[in-house]
């Protein structure tokens, strides 16, 4: 709890300090959006097991709802925000129900594949979607006719996330929660105490699919502009990628790992040609040195300088 | 014989060219302890697999008060009132003592995702309602004081006594016991005893595999003789104890290495 108040009262004054910086601000909210979806997934990796390579896919059902809905409709950027979690949702219960059932990666796989073929489906639907050369003119979002820009979208999308960080925990915190912690721990005896694991991994999925739409509506109402290469088999890797930096084991290293390899590439721009090599390196160094993430190797740090005074 | 709650018939299980279960049929009556012996090998456990669903049989058909268990999940089953516990120890190792027990009661709480999420005033209830059922089975099974505790950091003994309190956190009306004195020692052995005696006087009926005779020939109403897959004998423990077929194929054995 005292985190979740560290990051609302960090969140609040960070706009004050540095002027209003937009550049910095859209670093944070980029980070909020990231963060998100990363949340979702930290759920569906690190409590159901399972690994996704489509949440690009759902990143983009979210952006595309909104971006269709209201430019090509006309209609009010709350339509789009709803119809995309409920796009997400269905399609991640038509994709999750059969593959959940199976043992092993099969998960990874149909996941790899529904993302290509949203990717083409974005590309191709280009009466709807604007093709590869993208949909522009999606609205900022406004209440009451005032704009929601720059600070304000900020409190906007970690407002979200804090809730969304919140929702999830509570999940974890409970029936539900212990039920897939039960699967993780054996699925013999869950199965044997009554727990149907297929239905709370699908569930978790949708869940993280959900999620990921959210950040995908917000991202297209504050760059105003989407195209297919946002949602690419590449950013599902980068999502992975965060969690994975960050940790598994706890929500935390999720919102951490976000954090990090969303501030990373900016720190590493004037390396210029050597920016994705100093990126890899780096990225191979903390998997080595700090195989379940960031968070938990700051935790051995810490525990190590304690013991060491 | 034909009033059994579990009525098994014919069960057959053939893995690759082994015949683990082969023809067997049997009964278990309401408010049995019914005990399955046999040497290693003989299909103990894999009976208890079959029965719980965790993988089908060649064939053959297995009744619970009147229902088919064939074609149905494991989750399905419990959900049935059959609870079981392992040979080889199946503790929640990233969950506390307390938390092993509550998912017992899994099956008696509703709360979904959105209920949890949100923390909808049921849900907390609910909660406090399943930690109560849980800590009774603690009571019941003398782990109380262990209860915040890693499940896996508790000694053996102890993690066979909590696989005991977690299934009966199912509210069973039927359990299966898996080597429950397997690294017992024998004055925990006796505690052990007389447990499952508690547990009969609730109204389970048990069906126990155990190679502890003193433990099945002290507690069992009635007792099955396995050997490669096959019944050789069934009946009232002092009828198995005489029986010339068990003693040649089991006891004997036993006995010669002794």
């Amino acid at each position: 709890m005292h985190i979740i108040l560290a990051i609302a009262l960090g969140i609040g004054v960070f706009p004050w300090l540095t002027g209003r910086n937009e550049y910095f601000i859209s670093l944070l909210v980029f980070m909020g959006i990231n963060g998100m979806i990363t949340l979702g997934l930290s759920l569906l990796m690190g409590y159901a097991g399972q690994i996704s390579l489509g949440h690009a896919a759902f990143f983009g059902l979210g952006a595309y709802s909104s971006g269709v809905l209201t430019v090509q409709y006309g209609l009010a950027p709350i339509a789009g925000f709803v119809f995309g979690i409920l796009l997400s949702a269905a399609v991640a219960y038509l994709v999750g129900k059969p593959t959940l059932r199976l043992k092993g990666h099969y998960m990874a796989v149909a996941t790899l594949g529904f993302g290509e073929i949203l990717f083409i489906l974005f590309n191709e639907l280009s009466f709807l979607t604007g093709g590869p050369s993208g949909l522009s003119g999606i609205p900022t979002l406004a209440v009451g006719g005032l704009p929601l820009e720059g600070t304000a979208f900020l409190y906007l999308v970690w407002g979200l996330v804090i809730l969304l960080l919140l929702f999830s925990l509570n999940v974890i915190n409970s029936r539900v929660g212990r039920a897939l912690r039960a699967v993780h721990g054996s699925e013999l005896a869950a199965g044997a105490m009554g727990v149907d694991a297929s239905r709370y991994k699908v569930q978790v999925f949708i869940l993280s699919a959900v999620y990921a739409s959210m950040g995908g509506s917000l991202y297209a109402h504050f760059i105003n502009f989407i195209s297919p290469s946002s949602f690419s088999l590449m950013f599902s890797i980068l999502l992975l990628m965060m969690v994975v930096v960050g940790g598994t084991e706890t929500l935390w290293g999720a919102l951490l790992g976000a954090a990090v390899l969303t501030l990373l590439p900016e720190y590493l721009r004037g390396l210029e040609d050597f920016e994705t090599l100093a990126y890899g390196a780096i990225l191979m160094t903390v998997l080595l040195f700090m195989p379940k993430g960031i968070l938990e190797g700051v935790h051995r740090v810490w525990a190590w300088s304690q013991r060491g005074s | 014989m034909g009033s059994g709650v579990l009525q098994i018939q014919d069960l057959q299980k053939i893995f690759g060219g082994l015949r683990a279960i082969d023809g067997l049929t049997f009964n278990v009556c309401e408010g049995q302890i019914k005990s399955v012996i046999g040497p290693n090998g003989a299909g103990k456990t894999t009976l208890f697999n079959l029965i719980t669903g965790v993988f089908p049989p060649t064939r053959g058909r297995f009744e619970f008060m009147g229902m088919v268990l064939n074609g149905r999940k494991p989750h399905e089953i419990a959900r049935l009132g059959i609870s079981r516990t392992f040979q080889n120890l199946e503790l929640f190792g990233n969950m506390s003592v307390l938390e092993n027990v509550m998912l017992g009661g899994h099956n008696h709480t509703s709360a979904g995702i959105f209920t949890a999420g949100f923390r909808l005033p049921g849900m907390r209830q609910e909660e406090r309602q399943i930690r109560e059922k849980a800590m009774e089975e603690l009571h019941f099974m003398g782990l109380e004081g262990k209860a915040p505790l890693g499940a896996t950091s508790l000694p053996l003994g102890e993690q066979k006594l909590l696989e005991i309190a977690r299934a009966l956190a199912t509210r069973p009306k039927f359990l299966l016991l898996d080597e429950p004195a397997a690294g017992l020692n024998i004055r925990e052995t006796e505690t052990l005893s007389q447990t499952i005696l508690a547990i009969r006087a609730r109204g389970i009926t048990v069906l126990l595999v155990e190679h502890d005779m003193s433990l099945v020939m002290g507690i069992s109403d009635e007792v099955l003789v396995l050997n490669y897959g096959r019944k050789i004998a069934e009946g009232a423990p002092r009828e198995i104890q005489r029986n010339p077929e068990v003693i040649a194929a089991y006891l004997g054995e036993e006995n010669g290495h002794a």
